[in-house]
């Protein structure tokens, strides 16, 4: 430990839900994205998981709907450091869709892209069993564009660059392939609680 | 079955520069050696790092200050020097009302002191001075750019690199004194005598896109968000490719 002399922190109470090296922040949410904010209509939106499935499908805005209605309301935390609580987003769980199409069982992980190009990869067990969601709302109203409205994936147990924003797809594949922060230096996986923030941690 | 996976991509911007994974996850000491105020509400902290492995324009690290009880806080920061300039980094940072981080720099910090860095992290919006620029910034969205126009500037490159800044007004324009031909600054509550005052608009970015250098420009744009949203759509709307456009936002 290298204490900073003088560095007394903010005020502080214990908070069990902040992971290591996080800090709370309050009612900001900012916004970090490396590209041009696209201008998606939710009628232009899709969003197709192929892959190792044994029936690739593409749903459209309408379609996505009609799955059952799934929310999340936790907590969210970006390898930036801050963290934000009791937040509430509403869409379907990624599990509908999965139901769907079926994955093989070769495949273990998967690569998000967006409708702007953006990926990210996750090992397919983050995202079945309930931990990961298409939002379509956050708290009660349309997600905004900036956010990665019409629609983002969310992972909200891993660190928030996972929850691609513009989601329009799934591949699933039967090996790990970084994405555009992965190939950047960031951590493959990116669990908060390990502090996996970037490659090597 | 074996796929491998390439999306269709708009935002191509392919991770242009290698990143030393292995030198990004290593803390390393960083020694104040230098304070120097660049205007009311930002200064810059320079340090020595003997370890540093060098570093291109635009690139951040992460800072970390730990209290005596064991907390430590951590933050990104842009670094403002450019790579020429062994063992050493400087950062500019603003004076956040009630900044954890910011504060502690801005009130107890001297030379001396000593903190924690890991990087530099995250090539993406770097520039290694390869293709022609057109940097965009406001408030201390400037720090990375300015690395870049050093970078230019050291090494006395002579791809075309243009700067547009904005800052509320001459006292709050961060660098102002090594500004050149390069910069053109857009004041937005006030300014010199003859200098219009107002947002940044399609007249300041249009004329660059107009007489646009051999290959187009490499568009790096960084504030705020509200800032990098408007400053992202100007270049869209005056014709500048969305994957030609790297975005680093705060706040």
């Amino acid at each position: 430990m290298n204490v900073t002399r003088g560095f007394m922190g903010r005020p502080r109470v214990h908070n069990e839900g902040l992971p290591p090296g996080q800090y709370d922040a309050g009612d900001d949410w900012p916004v970090l994205s490396a590209e041009v904010t696209p201008d998606l209509s939710p009628a232009e939106w899709t969003f197709r998981v192929d892959g190792l499935v044994e029936q690739p499908r593409t749903w459209d805005w309408d379609e996505a709907h009609a799955l059952p209605a799934s929310a999340y309301e936790g907590d969210i935390h970006c390898v930036t450091s801050w963290s934000k609580f009791g937040v509430r987003f509403a869409g379907v769980s990624l599990d509908a869709f999965l139901d769907v199409v079926r994955p093989h069982g070769s495949a273990t992980h998967a690569v998000a892209y967006s409708h702007t190009g953006y990926t990210t990869n996750l090992p397919l067990a983050d995202l079945t069993g309930g931990r990961a969601w298409i939002a379509w709302e956050y708290d009660g109203k349309p997600l905004p564009a900036e956010h990665g409205g019409p629609a983002r994936l969310l992972v909200p147990h891993l660190y928030f660059w996972k929850s691609a924003k513009w989601i329009a797809g799934l591949t699933l594949l039967d090996h790990d392939e970084p994405g555009f922060w992965e190939q950047n230096g960031y951590h493959a996986r990116g669990n908060p609680w390990e502090e996996q923030r970037y490659s090597g941690d | 079955m074996t796929e491998t996976f390439a999306p269709v991509t708009r935002f191509a911007v392919p991770g242009r520069i290698a990143v030393s994974n292995r030198t990004a996850a290593v803390w390393q000491t960083a020694t104040l050696t230098e304070v120097r105020r660049e205007t009311p509400y930002a200064s810059t902290f320079r340090f020595a790092v003997p370890d540093w492995q060098g570093h291109l324009p635009g690139q951040h690290l992460m800072l970390r200050l730990t209290a005596e009880d064991g907390y430590s806080a951590q933050r990104h920061y842009s670094i403002a020097s450019p790579p020429d300039d062994p063992g050493h980094i400087e950062l500019t940072l603003d004076r956040v009302e009630g900044g954890e981080v910011s504060g502690w720099f801005h009130t107890v910090a001297e030379p001396g002191d000593v903190v924690e860095v890991r990087g530099p992290l995250s090539g993406f919006f770097a520039w290694p001075g390869d293709r022609p620029a057109l940097l965009i910034g406001a408030g201390s969205g400037v720090v990375p750019l300015m690395s870049m126009v050093r970078h230019h500037r050291a090494r006395a490159l002579d791809v075309p690199l243009r700067l547009l800044v904005s800052a509320r007004g001459p006292a709050e324009l961060i660098y102002a004194r090594e500004f050149g031909a390069e910069t053109t600054p857009v004041f937005t509550r006030s300014a010199p005598d003859g200098v219009p005052v107002g947002r940044m608009s399609a007249v300041h970015v249009a004329p660059l896109l107009a007489e646009q250098p051999e290959g187009g420009w490499e568009a790096y744009v960084c504030g705020s968000n509200a800032f990098a949203e408007h400053a992202s759509r100007l270049l869209v709307e005056a014709g500048q490719p969305v994957d030609r456009i790297r975005i680093e936002r705060f706040g």
